[in-house]
This record gives structure tokens, sequence and C-alpha cells, in this order.
């Protein structure tokens, strides 16, 4: 897709609307779910309420001033201050081409999936490129299994006010950064009854190591990965070969899992029979594998991906993307040290064999 | 990893209880390879991985002179700077190892210099030399080949006379056996020339790997090190080239489970033209493809392949229903070479400089240069002269139980080499003065004697090592040719530790399979294995590899992820898990057993 207008983006786009040039539009996170799309991933279908939106909606309450006039040292007066301002953003009544544009966003989706209240995430997707900023900011919100454009309608905005946190508030106050430039998209997304789910890293976390794909996994919502609510599964193994070179079954005892009521998210324990069970099958890891080669492939860098399992769909197609960005610990580590060599070629290939056998230590380094 | 601590410790060799009804053992051997009192100082481990059973008293030279000749090698030819050579004790007929580490620093020095010298010259003539070893062990084994037991009749033939040789045959016992014996101790010599150069450019290999892939598993590694061209794989291909030939001649019908050979050759017989071209066909690959021992040639009772046809005919049905399905039984070898090359490919492309790919070329270089002798030789020498060797020492005792001396044949086998010269020198004495040999009152009693000794000692499970745990193992031989790391000897401390349903070794091919176990202690019992059986084994033997058609995982005691059982059980796609240590200790036959080798875990679900 080319052509969006950066300056006049709509209020809704699809995910197949969107790739990886329009982070200013749909922010991180809807960049690429979308580009995901394009690259042939399989992705939950939804759509992004876009930067455009949150400036009719959010612009023209007017809050940029009062930002402004804060004291960031006085906390009482920016926490009355927030909590103020985070109910007229929650409270507000919306522009309707911005109301009009979700709910028919959601509806369409809903249609397609054939189901009328068909549950969604709900997730704020920041355009700054800043991973510090995303924690200062509060700009992690997410919610899980909504239903009904109305509590959807409700979830957006709650994710536009977390910009009006204490925290959010405060760490734009301290970095001087100008309320004008303030902007967030928030992605909506089919929810998936996922059997399980967790993240992959495809280079170790532990080591760096590029050759290898490391896998968390446990059952029910990948909520409960993220979160730290569970000790995954762990596997690694190599994204050349296929081979699993490290499997460790954890004892999972907690999952997150759709309130049975109808909306949100229960957290509860893993039943006594799942608890020591692999959460996801060795299939299931050769075909994470070759996600994770296409996905790193597609990007040209080392990536951080949230996957899930789907309850339903058959097996080769039930694993979906929810989430892939590059992964930024080992990539400062290589920026910021020297090149770390293992070995340079020597004069002949056979004094590789005098170095390792000499009864010296090879130089580090 | 966990540093082994000084303050664990295996057995001493002292303390080791007698094995009832073994009393006298100790005279199977030769005094030098008894543990004495000094040797509890020093750390052993047992050799399961050529020496999985009890060692007659004959087959004690397939150790001692291969130890002759693998010192020779590292510590007085090529000078290898950090290690002498190996020696060995044997201890209620198993074999334990140690090595003789340099540690001296202007020492080690010192021996760098002679070796880059030395080493550097064959690195350098690696593809000229090894041709010229092709041609040299070739020729061993001509000679082996020629060796003749002389008849001795009732007068000496006459040629003898007429051409004046000048001595008589008995003369011929003499030397003719001892012939035997040095030419085997040739063939070791042959054998280590080039082996531990080969391991150690594997070595260089595997740790670069290790250091720029923290990660990467042996297997990955090996991968792409393995050639296409592997003489071992040559036996069972001839097998498959036999299956394809008995559809083709509408032969398929005798080659079924549980036909035995004699009932296959006799049903052969009866089918003219067919059956004569397939026997004639089998004539061609016996020689020299099937002088392939069921074992890895270090005991005379693991027969060949030629020996006893057994092994062979096992795998055949199951060959044969696969072409009779269509199914193509060659190797892909054009996969799988792309495939090696695409797995170094990526892994070379993630490499961070020029420099790094370019010393990765040359280790892999090297590697693949050295791989078809560390591929080959063991078909040469283990299999092909070793077979030829004990055929014809066999030989000497048909000799010896037809001049009265012993009971049958194969109890030539309980004496020591130097007590077969004993006996043959009886022969010799009692043919030219026309007296009686004396040895049947000698002999006899003692083969009895140590035929029961073996079968006491056979129930005696042996601990995986003995005496102080070393501070650390890093001693190359040791690492290159058993594996053996600070980590193995983690594994065998904490043996007690694992609950009793769980096993643990290296992974060595993966894969997660479910089967019940079948325990195999002497290769010999292989035709008892049936289809979907897990095999669970002191030590897996590549010449085994029909049978592993078979089966659906291989459990081992012994064996480093770059073992022959490794490499022919990824090469058959099954899971498969070495070095357990104790997996025949705590296995039983019937089990149900879960395999994992991915992780190297067998589980037992009884």
């Amino acid at each position: 897709m080319t052509g969006i207008d950066v300056a006049a983006p709509p209020p809704v786009l699809r995910f197949a609307d969107v790739g990886r040039d329009d982070v200013p539009a749909a922010g991180g996170k809807g960049a690429s779910l979308g580009e995901l799309m394009r690259a042939g991933i399989r992705v939950p279908d939804g759509f992004v309420v876009t930067t455009a939106a949150f400036r009719s909606a959010v612009a023209a309450l007017d809050l940029g001033s009062r930002v402004a006039a804060l004291d960031p040292a006085d906390a009482a007066a920016v926490t009355a201050a927030c909590g103020e301002m985070r109910s007229i953003v929650e409270s507000a009544p919306l522009p309707p081409e911005v109301a009009d544009a979700v709910v028919a966003g959601y509806h369409r989706l809903a249609a397609e999936r054939g189901a009328e209240d068909l549950p969604v995430a709900v997730r704020s997707s920041a355009t700054s490129e800043d991973g510090a900023e995303d924690s200062f900011a509060g700009l992690q919100d997410t919610y899980l299994w909504v239903r009904g454009a109305d509590a959807v309608l409700r979830d957006v905005r709650r994710c536009w006010a977390s910009l009006y946190s204490v925290e959010s508030v405060t760490y734009r106050r301290r970095r001087g950064i100008a309320e004008t430039d303030l902007a967030m998209a928030v992605v909506v997304q089919e929810m998936v009854g996922a059997r399980s789910s967790g993240v992959m890293f495809t280079r170790s976390p532990l080591t760096g190591d590029r050759s290898v794909v490391a896998i968390d996994a446990s059952w029910g919502l990948g909520s409960a990965v993220v979160s730290g609510d569970v000790t995954p599964d762990s596997f690694v193994a190599s994204k050349i070969t296929g081979e699993i070179t490290r499997r460790t079954v954890s004892t999972k005892s907690r999952w997150h899992q759709p309130d049975p009521h109808g909306a949100g998210v229960v957290e509860g324990e893993v039943p006594e029979n799942l608890r020591d069970v692999p959460s996801i099958s060795d299939a299931e890891i050769v075909e994470l594998i070759a996600i994770a080669r296409r996905v790193e492939a597609h990007y040209g860098c080392p990536q951080d991906i949230e996957w899930a399992v789907s309850r339903t769909a058959p097996a080769g197609e039930s694993i979906v993307l929810l989430q892939s960005r590059p992964e930024t610990v080992w990539a400062g580590k290589d920026a910021a040290a020297s090149p770390q060599k293992v070995a340079a070629p020597a004069a002949r290939a056979f004094d590789h064999v005098f170095h390792a056998l000499g009864g010296k230590r090879r130089a580090e380094g | 990893m966990s540093q082994p601590s000084g303050e664990r410790a295996f057995p001493l060799p002292s303390q080791i209880d007698a094995v009832p009804g073994a009393e006298g053992w100790e005279e199977m051997y030769p005094y030098f390879s008894r543990f004495q009192p000094e040797d509890d100082q020093r750390f052993w481990f047992y050799n399961s991985m050529h020496f999985p059973e009890v060692v007659p008293a004959f087959d004690g030279l397939t150790s001692e002179i291969p130890y002759t000749a693998i010192g020779a090698n590292t510590a007085r030819l090529f000078s290898f700077p950090t290690t002498l050579g190996i020696e060995y004790r044997i201890l209620n007929g198993r074999v334990y190892i140690t090595a003789n580490p340099v540690t001296d620093a202007g020492k080690i020095e010192e021996r760098l210099a002679h070796f880059q010298e030395r080493a550097g010259h064959y690195y350098a003539n690696w593809d000229r030399l090894y041709d010229g070893w092709q041609g040299r062990i070739e020729a061993l084994i001509a000679e082996i080949e020629a060796v003749e037991v002389p008849r001795l009749g009732e007068l000496d033939d006459l040629s003898v006379v007429m051409e004046s040789r000048g001595y008589a045959s008995n003369h011929l016992l003499r030397e003719n056996f001892h012939r035997c014996i040095d030419l085997y101790s040739k063939m070791w010599h042959h054998h280590t020339e080039f082996l531990m150069l080969g391991y150690g450019a594997y070595v260089v290999f595997f740790d670069f790997c290790r250091q720029a892939f923290p990660e990467i598993g042996d297997q990955t590694v090996a991968r792409m090190v393995a050639g296409m061209d592997v003489t071992m794989y040559r036996p069972d291909d001839e097998l498959k080239k036999l299956a394809a030939l008995a559809v083709e001649l509408d032969l398929a019908d005798l080659f079924v489970e549980g036909n035995e050979p004699d009932k296959v050759l006799s049903g052969l017989a009866g089918r003219g033209d067919a059956g004569r071209r397939w026997l004639a066909a089998l004539e061609e690959a016996k020689d020299p493809w099937f002088n392939v021992s069921v074992g890895d040639g270090f005991y005379h009772h693991h027969l060949s392949w030629a020996d006893d046809l057994t092994v062979p005919f096992a795998a055949l049905p199951r060959y044969v229903e696969q072409v009779r399905a269509g199914e193509d039984l060659t190797r892909p070898t054009d996969r799988l070479a792309q495939e090696r090359e695409r797995i170094a490919d990526e892994y070379r492309a993630l490499l961070g400089s020029d420099d790094e790919k370019a010393a990765f070329d040359q280790m892999l270089g090297l590697c693949r240069q050295v791989f078809p002798y560390i591929e080959s030789h063991k078909f040469y020498c283990e299999h092909w002269f070793t077979t030829r060797f004990f055929q014809r020492i066999r030989a000497f005792g048909a000799l010896l139980a037809d001049r009265g001396v012993l009971a049958e044949a194969d109890d030539v086998f309980h004496l020591r080499h130097p007590e077969v010269e004993d006996a043959l020198a009886d022969v010799q004495l009692a043919w030219a003065s026309g007296g009686k040999e004396l040895g049947a009152r000698h002999w006899q009693p003692i083969v009895a004697r140590r035929k029961e000794i073996v079968e006491a000692l056979s129930r005696w499970s042996p601990p995986p090592a003995l005496g102080p745990v070393p501070d650390s193992m890093n001693d190359p031989a040791v690492q290159m040719l058993w594996g053996v790391t600070d980590e193995t000897i983690t594994t065998w401390l904490g043996g007690e530790e694992l609950d009793e349903h769980t096993v643990r070794g290296y992974a060595a091919s993966p894969g997660v399979v479910e089967g019940v176990a079948r325990v195999l202690m002497s290769v010999n019992d292989i035709g008892s294995i049936r289809e979907g059986e897990v095999l669970v084994c002191p030590v897996t033997a590549p010449s085994w590899g029909p049978v592993f058609g078979k089966i659906a995982a291989a459990v081992s005691d012994i064996g480093g992820s770059m073992s022959h059982a490794a490499i022919v059980a990824r090469e058959y796609g099954m899971p498969a898990v070495v070095g357990t240590g104790q997996a025949t200790a705590k296995i039983r036959t019937g089990d149900r057993l879960r395999v994992d080798g991915d992780r190297g875990v067998v589980t037992i679900l009884r």
C-alpha cells in the first residue's frame, strides 16, 4: 500500500493497508502487524485506530497547555491534574467521524470472522522508536478479550488516556517533549483462543548466538508469559538445521484464559495433568522455527516475536503471530562492544590445530 | 558447567570386591595389565566404548597392542604437546584407561616445536600420505590373508625336500602364528597413524563453532563435516543391492522375517538359475564388504557377516519389502551433499567478519580433508583386517583341536597369545619326535576354568570410573576418542542421584519415540531384536547398521556424539542416546521406554 497521506490519514486503517513505513500513522505495533501480513505471515486480522484519529479526538480537548503548565516536581499537583485529564479523555464525546470509523471497523471485522461480538485485543501502538519512552509512558496498555463496539471504543480511549498517566506526563515534562508531538495509534485485533502462547527470539537471549531460536511457551494466553506470571517451557533450536539443543519443560502452574462469562481475562491454576507436559509439540517447534526464519529474513535483523497456537485452527495453520519487533538487547551490546573475533585465518589451515593443541589458551577477543 | 570437585570420588581400584566364582581371573591377562597399589591415586575410566564385554584371555591382545600403537603415535612420533600416551589396566575382565598428561610448561613448549615439524609434515601432505596409507593397509591385509596354517602330515611335503627349502613345516607353526601377531601389531600402528591428527582437526572446528555459536549442537557441527562417500556404509549398500536383486530375480518370497540363513540358502539352491545368480552376487559382495564385524573388532566372538550371515540376513527381509513397495533405497547423496553445503553456508553467513569466515573455511576444509580417513580406516583396520586376523587364529585353534591339545578350535581364544605359542611348540615337538602332545592334560582344565570365570565376570557391573576425580579432564586424546569431559564425569558422579527411571547420556540423534526395550549384552544376540523395539546395549557398533532399519531408537552405555553409532543413527533418522554409562544396568528387556534424542534422556515408563 502506498499513498497514505501522513499528514491526514483516515481514522481507521485495516492491517492489510499498512506496512513498515506507516509507523507515523499506525504506530510500531500496527505497522509491524501489517508488514507481517504482507510478508505472508499468519496474523489475526484487525485494524488500526490511527494517530489521525487520536489527534482529532484528543488534540481537540486542548490538554496540551495544561500539561505544559505543570511543574513536574510538584507531585501532588501532577497527580491531581493527571487524574482529571485521564477521565476527560476517557469520557469526552468522540468526534462522530472517529467513533463511526471505529464502530464500522469493528463490525466489518466481526462480520468477516462470522461472530457478532467477536472478541478482540485492544492494544496501544507507540509511534516512538524509543523503547525507554514506552516503558515510562505507559504505552504497554493491552485490553484482552474485549467484546462489542462500545467496549472497543471505551478501551481505545483508555489507551489514549494512558498518555496522561503521572509517569507519562512526568516523563514528557522532564524530557521537554512538546505536547504537540504527542501521538498514539491503537491496534484492534481479533483475539485468538490460544491453547498455548509465548515469545521467541531469533537469537539466543542468553548468549546472543544468532544461529538459534529461543522459544518460551506456556498454556493459555500469552499475557501469562509476558507478565512473568508463569515459568514457561523453554526450547532452543538451531534455526539452520532445526536441531533442538535445549529443552526445558517447566512446571507451569498459572495460566490466563478468556473469562467464561463473556469478556475479559481471568488468571487461574493450570490443571494438574497439564502442568508438567510440554505446552507445544515438536511439530509446532519446527513450524515456529520456520516462521522465525521468514520474519527475520523479512526484516533483516533478529526479532522478538509474540505468537500463539490457536485452539481451533487445524494443525499446520494454527500458529499466528501477535507481534514482531527488532531484538534490542544484543543489538545494543553488539553496537557497544568492539567486534569480538573468534578466530582469524592462519597462514595454513593446520596452524589452527597447533594453536589449539599447543597447550596455550587461545588469545581471547 | 559444574566442575567436578576433588571431594567426590569413584571407588578405588583396590576397594573393588572380588567377583564370586571368578577367583584367579588375573591369570587370564598379562602382569602389566594389573592394577598396582599406587594406581589408587589416579583417575581411571572404563573403556566400555571398545571393551563392552569381559575380555577373553586371547582378546587381551586387543587392548595390549592398540595401546602400544596409539601412545607411540602421540607421545613418540608426533610429540603431541600436552599428552603422552594411554595406560590401561584390566579389572575383573574390563579395561580401564587413563591418559598421561604433560603439564610442565617448558616441556610442552619443547614438544610443541617437534609437533609442528612432524604433524605439519602430515597435514601439509595429507592427501598424498593418505594415498600411501591406503596402499600400505591393503598390502597388510593381503599379507594377513596369505598367512597359512601349515599342514602337518605323516611326512612333510615332497617339495620341501626337492626344493631344498631347508626347514620343515612345523617351523611354520611358530613363524606363521607369530606373523599374525606381528601383522596385527603393525595394523594398529597404521590405524593410529592419522587418527589423532584427524581428530585434532575435528576438535579445532568443534571448538570454533562452539565459540562462534555458543548454543550449536554437536550434531549440527558433525553434519557440516560429514562426507558422502563413507566406506562404512558400503556393506549396508551392498545388502540393499542384494535385496533389489532378490526382487528382480523373483526370489523375494525367500526373504521373510524369521527365515534363518540356512533356510534361505537351501531355498535358493532349489531356484535354478535365479538362485545361482543371487548366490554369485552374494559371493561377489562378501569379499571384501562382508568382512565387517558385528562388533567393533575387539572380540574374537564378534563374528563378521562373512563368518555368520545372521545379521545381514536379518536385515534383508525389510529391504526386500521396501524394494517391493517401490522405495528407493539408495542414499540420496546429492540431496545430503546440498544440505551439508546449505548448513555450512548459513552458519558462515552469520559470522561477523570476513576474517572469521576465512578461518571457518580453513577449519571446515581441514575437517573435510581428514574425514575420509576418520570414517574409512575402521573398515580397513577393525573390520576387514581384524576379521582375517581372527579367522587365522581360529585356524590355528582348529589345528590345536585337531592335534588333541584343545577340545575345540575356539578354545584357543581362552589362552593368552604367549600360551598359544607354548601350545604350538608342544605340537611342533610332538610332530618332530613322533611322540604325543602333552597339552590336553594341561590346557583343557585351564580353558574350562576360564570359561567359568568369563561367565562369572560377565555378571559384574563395572563402575564407569575409578579413583579420585580429576580437577579437570582436558587430555586431548581422551576428549577426542572417548568424548570424556568434565561434564561426562559429572554425569557419572551424579549417576546415583538420578531417579531409577531416568538414564541420561549424549543426545546423539534427534527425535523422541516410545518403544519396548531389547537389552542386548552381546551382539551375538542381535537376531532376537524385533521390529520397532528400542535397542539397549553396552555400545552400538556401525556394523549393526542394517538392524537400525528395524529398531525405533538406540541407547548405549558409551559413545560420543561423533561416534559411529551417532552417525549411523542420524543417517537412519532415528533417536539415539549414547554414553549413558548405565543403560544396560538399569533397563530390562520388555521395559517401555521413552527415548528423547533431543535431550539425551531415556525414561523407563514401567
